[in-house]
């Protein structure tokens, strides 16, 4: 492909992203998101005043609710633009463009509602002048990094259903499993096997999910050790904190890129 | 121009195209005629790339479509069903569009012609079925590409309206372009046609003109034609 043509598809996915972005950004729904964050964390903040357990209660918050809003949002906004796209996809753009676009634009203006919706009553807080602003900035960077994973995770889920209530259904099973029944699971067969030395598959469990990730991610930055539970404590043994910040921000990277390459993919391969 | 070679498509255990061979070198008016369930619909989004075939190949003035999205530069597509964002008004969506595809004159103009003017700044959710397909009609000639595909052109149009489709039809095709049409409206077909491409079961039964669809099936008019193929083949 010459550089000419890559600049022209770099071009359009950047418009559409533009224009899904502006799209979302006119729904009442991201308004509604980013007063929940606003609201959110001027109560946390201004009416509770340990700085530490404010932070935990956000954690807590966030690593449950940003994924449900990412995948019933990414879900939602794929079957709604449906039309949109085929009239889109009739044009002179290459379906990866489309498709992408719209992915980031979806995930951007979420992350956006999340980082402003919480940002702005940290700044007049005052976050700037604290010792928090690192713990803060990473569970806002965790945030986004879970919107543009669940985000992700729903588009695939679109994009190979075309049944719209299945679609719905299987993004809530997701959220369900990954979220709740996941850490039972795991629990379960931890104390089966108990018998066995678990550390490998302690571990491997916690890559596997990126909200249990992004649990230990934050709880090793902070550096509560009794919350870390058994799965965190054996984490933070294998790898040591700074280690095992970067191995869980490379997977959490990792859960980024594998659902956008099997976007890019399962689009390339669909009847329109 | 187009020329499709040997292609199959199935959905799941459905076939829809069974092997067709399809070659269209020159200028005119070509209607795509058949049954419903012929492949007519799948036949049209395999050659703007929506569809993907199983098998075979599709050129559009010499250009293998193949993973391929640059030559639908050179085609305009009317979709059959309009269904644009509904919170987008009517300019900002042409504007969009022309923003995605490359510059356009011929936008103002086609305005006047279809009357959409008191509509520009009207959401497209509010708009009726007709105006709907005015403004389809709208950004779909607005580039000036040398192929044009119509899927049922006619739905929901006025009289007025219909008649100035058909002329923007005939100038189009006096400037030499291509132009494939899908309607059910038989009337439409015998008036703006020059060939006549009949699909059957997922392959070309019949490609010519009309005088030689009625002669064939010894039939005085086209309407009766077309159901004496379709008798035929169903008894």
């Amino acid at each position: 492909m010459n550089t000419q043509l890559r600049q022209f598809y770099k071009k359009t996915m950047l418009k559409i992203l533009k224009y899904s972005f502006y799209d979302l950004m006119r729904s009442r729904w991201s308004y509604v998101y980013f007063l929940f964050y606003l609201l959110l964390g001027v109560i946390l903040l201004f009416l509770n005043n340990d700085l530490s357990k404010a932070i935990i209660t956000l954690m807590n918050i966030i690593i449950i609710l940003v994924p449900l809003i990412g995948t019933i949002f990414g879900v939602m906004y794929y079957y709604n633009s449906k039309e949109f796209t085929e009239l889109l996809l009739a044009q002179p753009l290459k379906r990866s463009s489309i498709f992408l676009g719209q992915y980031f634009g979806v995930a951007l203006s979420l992350s956006m509602s999340l980082v402003l919706g919480l940002g702005i009553p940290f700044i007049f807080y005052g976050l700037f002048k604290s010792a928090v602003i690192w713990d803060f900035s990473l569970l806002l960077i965790n945030g986004s990094l879970l919107t543009f994973i669940f985000t992700a995770l729903a588009f695939n889920i679109a994009l190979s259903n075309e049944n719209r209530i299945k679609g719905f259904g299987f993004a809530i099973l997701l959220w369900l499993a990954l979220a709740i029944i996941y850490d039972g699971f795991f629990l379960m067969s931890l104390i089966i096997f108990e018998d066995y030395p678990l550390d490998q598959l302690s571990i491997a469990g916690t890559m596997l999910n990126p909200i249990d990730l992004s649990r230990t991610l934050i709880l090793l930055k902070l550096d509560i050790s009794a919350l870390l539970g058994y799965t965190g404590a054996v984490f933070k043994k294998f790898f040591g904190t700074n280690l095992g910040l970067i191995v869980s921000f490379v997977m959490l990277f990792m859960w980024v890129i594998l659902p956008i390459l099997r976007i890019v993919n399962k689009s390339k391969k669909k009847d329109f | 121009m187009v020329t499709i070679k040997n292609l199959y498509k199935s959905f799941g255990k459905n076939d829809v195209l069974k092997g067709l061979d399809l070659e269209i070198n020159n200028a005119g008016i070509f209607a795509i005629l058949g049954p419903n369930g012929s492949g007519k619909t799948t036949l049209i989004k395999s050659i703007l790339g929506m569809v993907i075939p199983n098998k075979g190949t599709i050129n559009v003035q010499n250009e293998n479509i193949k993973n391929n999205s640059n030559y639908r530069h050179k085609i305009d597509y009317l979709p059959q069903i309009a269904n644009f964002p509904s919170n987008l008004k009517v300019k900002e969506l042409i504007r969009m569009i022309k923003d995605l595809r490359g510059k356009s004159t011929l936008d103002t103009s086609l305005i006047t012609t279809f009357q959409l003017e008191p509509f520009l700044n009207k959401k497209l959710g509010n708009l009726s079925g007709g105006t709907k397909q005015k403004v389809n009609i709208v950004l779909t000639f607005m580039f000036n590409s040398p192929i044009i595909i119509l899927d049922e052109p006619t739905t929901g149009l006025d009289p007025i309206s219909l008649i100035r489709l058909k002329a923007l039809i005939q100038t189009e095709k006096e400037k030499g372009k291509t132009i494939i049409i899908t309607s059910h409206i038989m009337s439409f077909v015998e008036e703006v046609a020059d060939e006549i491409v009949f699909l059957l079961e997922g392959q070309i039964y019949f490609k010519g003109s009309i005088s030689k669809l009625k002669s064939q099936t010894k039939q005085p008019d086209f309407e009766h034609a077309i159901a004496s193929i379709l008798q035929e083949n169903h008894a």
